[in-house]
């Protein structure tokens, strides 16, 4: 692998832990993300995805042994601990219900929270939900409530990652188009995915590069929207793929790795938590060459330079080499490594769903059920989601194929 | 951590070895909530001789709307020292379901140990208003009705249902308050006898003062491990034999307020009702909340509830689930009990449940 | 299936307009206390002190401190009295205001490390045009002046204007490499 490992990182022993169960994703769902959506509450937003999600696996709610939610802070709806009252919309009475918070990662923790109960064999069948409805109250006031006794200067999470963008062109030497291609990707990919909240048929590279500076150096343009929208996966073992109507996809390797907010010598343009991550998920799977092994990432990317940082964070590309896949269209739907055919976070962003959905998409291209947007003999592909200070990183592998066949 | 292989994979056996918590307050206006937790992560580090980078898994529940700012748990973690990166979750929700996804990652086989912690700082707002935004936001946290209001509407069903008294409401205050006059960590500590408590003025109708807990600022840690590695960390772990958690309805109007189902479906997915606890230890924020959990778990004369005094001792909101279940731990690696119960609660009325059932060794 | 088409089957509710939206206001109130070492910090501010705290195990300095060395999960507790200077190891020009913040765009949002420290301190860069602010750069706090309302003497970070440059030649690259 190129990037550079912390042994530490990656556990002794075999490549899974043994004994585990076997975890597939056999039903996904999800809503169209919009700015808002008026005609749903935030119960009804979630059934949608939910409902989905067991249709496609063909199961019911009595299907269902547990619930695992997950949703970014409280505050952006202005409801605490909302999965109190979401359990009777989510089919959760008499039934276990587990709430995740780990910030902007959430939706990928939440699915992973939810795996682990199957490889556990604690449940043979989850169903996973992950949402966020900021029409409800107002996200960018909830990520700039004043923290208490700090200076009240980052304008929302772009103006606390714009200074890190700007040391990643700084250390690399990426030129100054490289975020825009990224945008006007991912918006172009968006186009073919009936549910994201950005179509913009008409988007053009030069106007994504004229748009105006929000935190210089991130435009407008190379900017997530925000979004109501929800996610849902059913997960589940081997007796309950083994029913599913439609193929599996198979969880091939899965972890969390956290680091602190604000520390003396921390990598913000590439912090270790991520490559710690990546790390012991290549070695569950057993990858060794995650840029010719893995077919494609749905990558959280929420200001469009993330894209490059996270390619040489996550092994793709050796460091200061990640803007030059983007440039020469190796992450393009049509290039050896696809990024986000989902049309990504840039192209949809309820916050605490994004995780998932990302999660959900990986799974949907190894299923071959991406639909427009699939990327053609998909077998092995990356969700990942991160979050809080690029502090809290959750991904998962997931492969066409069982992982103990 | 190499994986334990003596005991890999689904079913392995999972025992707290380390407990602590703070001496819970009214306020703690000195202290941050990292320099609050500080104290009590150091403390179960020490028991167990394990340094953060032994440990194999880390979870903490917290509360954003206690806190009274998004992301607050972020701050906490650095009380944990998480460099090099550390494998590491979070719960918007007290720390026993913290503890309860630790357990399940133990099982898994993808760790041997795990850090769980808590805690909740109630004292920046008023947590009796806080928790009212935790109600349906459309039909019930319009009405603002808080936290003591509701518990009123469930004493009251109580006693219309002739299933309690305010006499025996007052009688389970006092004892829990006396017995936490052996608990250090206890903030309220001591009872007047029940003819004097009963001359007290309402709180709320039928509740008053002494049937509320306290308002507390506080946190707690435990470290859980599996196997020999628990062996080889304490000479008595507490094993936890079975732990499930259940949810009913939100809506209060559609719940008999009087009985707690979830409680009761919860401890028969823990095997509580194998064979009966000497001890328990229950979350009941209000004393008719205790009264209603005897019934859900059939608890007998024989079981002893509440030796620490309980939640109408000390009440750190968020912590206070997770203290339970070390409270229950630590009787049975002094020896003071073999099996014992221990059980959380969350949202209003004691809607959702989780129940732990732990032994010492055979 | 639509909302009106659910109304329809319920004759009590046929033809009603369904509601789509309700403003609920919320109030909570919440009294913050800033813990030990962020209260020495803040007394600090009023005498136009910059102090910091030293971790007795990596023996980093952290300024603002937040009690704890957040890589080795230790308190700090040894004071550092830092100089009144530092360098800019990254920033942003923020063109867009966000609600609640009292800051007029457009502000130059940066990282200064001050010397002797090894966190960056989050600042405005004032008094110079924006397209002359850079990595490296040298810079000093300007401090507000105690005005008659009192406001210098409660404990803030308002006490810091801003930063502006001190006119010092760049820093060596190698002396911030390590802390951006
Ligand atoms: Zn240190």
């Amino acid at each position: 692998m190129s990037a550079a490992v912390n042994p530490a990182a990656v556990p002794a022993g075999p490549h899974r832990a043994v004994g585990q169960e076997p975890v597939a994703v056999v039903g996904v769902g999800q809503t169209r993300h919009v700015s808002a959506r008026h005609d749903v509450s935030i119960a009804g937003l979630l059934r949608e995805a939910a409902v989905r999600a067991l249709e496609d696996a063909e199961l019911t709610w009595a299907d269902i042994d547990a619930v695992v939610i997950g949703k970014a802070p409280d505050f952006f709806e202005g409801v605490m601990m909302p999965e109190l009252y979401l359990a009777e919309a989510l089919g959760a009475v008499s039934k276990p219900m587990l709430r995740v918070h780990t910030a902007g990662s959430v939706g990928g923790s939440t699915a992973l929270v939810a795996a682990n109960l199957v490889a556990a064999r604690v449940h043979g069948t989850v169903l996973t939900v992950a949402f966020e409805k900021q029409s409800e109250s107002n996200a960018m006031w909830g990520l700039s409530l004043p923290v208490p006794f700090q200076a009240p200067l980052t304008a929302g999470a772009g103006g606390f990652f714009a200074p890190h963008v700007r040391a990643y062109m700084r250390r690399t030497g990426a030129p100054d188009h490289i975020g825009s291609l990224v945008a006007f990707k991912d918006r172009r990919n968006a186009l073919k995915n009936p549910y994201a909240h950005l179509h913009e048929h008409d988007l053009t590279l030069e106007k994504v590069r004229s748009a105006p500076m929000l935190w210089d150096p991130i435009r407008y343009s190379e900017t997530c929207p925000s979004s109501d929208g929800a996610c849902a996966m059913v997960l589940t073992g081997v007796r309950g793929a083994a029913r599913a109507p439609r193929p599996a996809a198979w969880m091939h390797g899965g972890a969390m790795r956290s680091e602190p907010t604000i520390f003396a010598g921390k990598d913000y343009v590439s912090p270790q938590a991520g490559r710690d991550c990546a790390a012991d998920v290549y070695h569950q799977a057993g990858v060794v060459d995650p840029r010719r092994q893995i077919d494609l990432a749905e990558i959280y990317v929420p200001f469009s330079w993330y894209e490059p940082m996270w390619l040489e964070n996550l092994g793709f590309a050796d460091q200061g080499e990640g803007w030059k896949l983007v440039e020469s269209g190796v992450t393009e739907m049509d290039g050896d490594l696809p990024v986000n055919p989902s049309g990504g976070v840039l192209s949809s962003n309820p916050i605490g769903a994004s995780g998932m959905i990302r999660f959900a998409e990986a799974a949907l291209q190894v299923r071959g059920e991406a639909g427009e947007h699939q990327i053609d003999g998909a077998r092995l592909a990356l969700g990942h989601a991160y979050g809080g200070g690029a502090q809290f990183f959750s991904m998962w592998l997931v492969g066409s194929e069982r992982p103990d066949s | 951590m190499a994986a334990d292989n003596s005991t890999a994979g689904p079913g392995r056996e999972v025992a707290v070895v380390a407990f602590a918590q703070t001496v819970h307050r009214r306020s703690t206006d000195q202290l941050s909530e990292v320099e609050l937790v500080l104290p009590v992560l150091h403390d179960v580090l020490k028991q167990t001789g394990l340094t953060t980078d032994r440990i194999g898994f880390t979870c903490s529940g917290s509360s954003d709307y206690l806190a009274g700012r998004a992301f607050s748990f972020t701050m906490a973690l650095d009380g944990v020292g998480a460099w090099p990166p550390i494998s590491e979750s979070h719960v918007e929700m007290d720390g026993a379901w913290a503890l309860y996804e630790a357990w399940v990652k133990l099982r898994t086989g993808q760790a041997d140990t795990a850090l769980v912690y808590s805690y909740g700082k109630s004292s920046p707002g008023c947590v009796r208003d806080v928790l009212t935004r935790q109600l349906d936001p459309y039909t019930l946290a319009p009405l603002w009705p808080d936290a003591i209001a509701l518990a009123a509407l469930q004493t009251q069903a109580l006693i219309d249902a002739g299933l309690a008294d305010e006499r025996a409401l007052a009688a389970t205050a006092m004892r829990s308050r006396r017995a936490a006059e052996a608990n250090p960590h206890a903030q309220l500590r001591g009872s007047a006898d029940v003819e004097e408590l009963l001359k007290q003025p309402y709180e709320v109708r039928p509740l008053r003062r002494h049937d509320c807990p306290p308002v507390s600022d506080g946190a707690a840690a435990v470290v859980l491990a599996v196997g020999d590695t628990a062996r080889a960390l304490h000479t008595r772990p507490a094993w936890i034999r079975g732990i499930d958690h259940r949810i009913e309805a939100h809506q209060p109007g559609v719940r008999d307020l009087t009985e707690s189902p979830s409680t009761r479906l919860a401890a028969v997915h823990a095997g509580a009702f194998d064979a009966p606890p000497d001890t328990a230890e229950l979350h009941a924020p209000f004393s008719a909340q205790e009264l209603i959990l005897r019934r859900a778990l059939d608890l007998s004369d024989g079981t002893e509830v509440n030796p620490s005094g309980g939640a109408l001792a000390a009440n750190p909101v968020m912590a206070a689930g997770l203290i339970r279940i070390g409270e229950a731990a630590s009787r049975i690696q002094r020896g003071e009990s073999r099996r014992a119960l221990a059980h959380a609660t969350s949202g209003p009325c004691l809607q959702q449940n989780l129940v732990a059932v732990l032994e010492g060794e055979q | 299936m639509k909302t009106s088409d659910l109304l329809a089957g319920i004759p009590a509710l046929a033809g009603a307009e369904p509601v789509t939206r309700v403003t609920i206001p919320a109030r909570l109130d919440y009294t913050y206390t800033p813990g030990a070492a962020q209260s020495r910090f803040l007394n600090a501010l009023t005498e136009q002190r910059l102090l910091g705290e030293r971790c007795p195990q990596c023996t980093r300095v952290y300024i603002p401190p937040r009690g704890v060395c957040p890589t080795c999960g230790v308190a700090t507790s040894e004071p550092v009295d830092l100089p009144h200077v530092g360098t800019v190891t990254t920033f942003c020009i923020v063109n867009i205001a966000a609600r609640g913040l009292d800051v007029e765009v457009p502000y130059c949002y940066a990282y200064v490390l001050l010397d002797g420290a090894h966190v960056g301190l989050h600042a405005r860069i004032g008094g110079i045009p924006h397209d002359q602010v850079h990595v490296g750069q040298r810079v000093e706090p300007v401090w507000r002046e105690p005005d008659q309302t009192g406001v210098q003497s409660r404990p803030s970070l308002a006490a810091i204007s801003h930063f502006r440059p001190t006119g010092e030649p760049d820093a060596d690259p190698e002396s911030y490499r390590r802390w951006m």
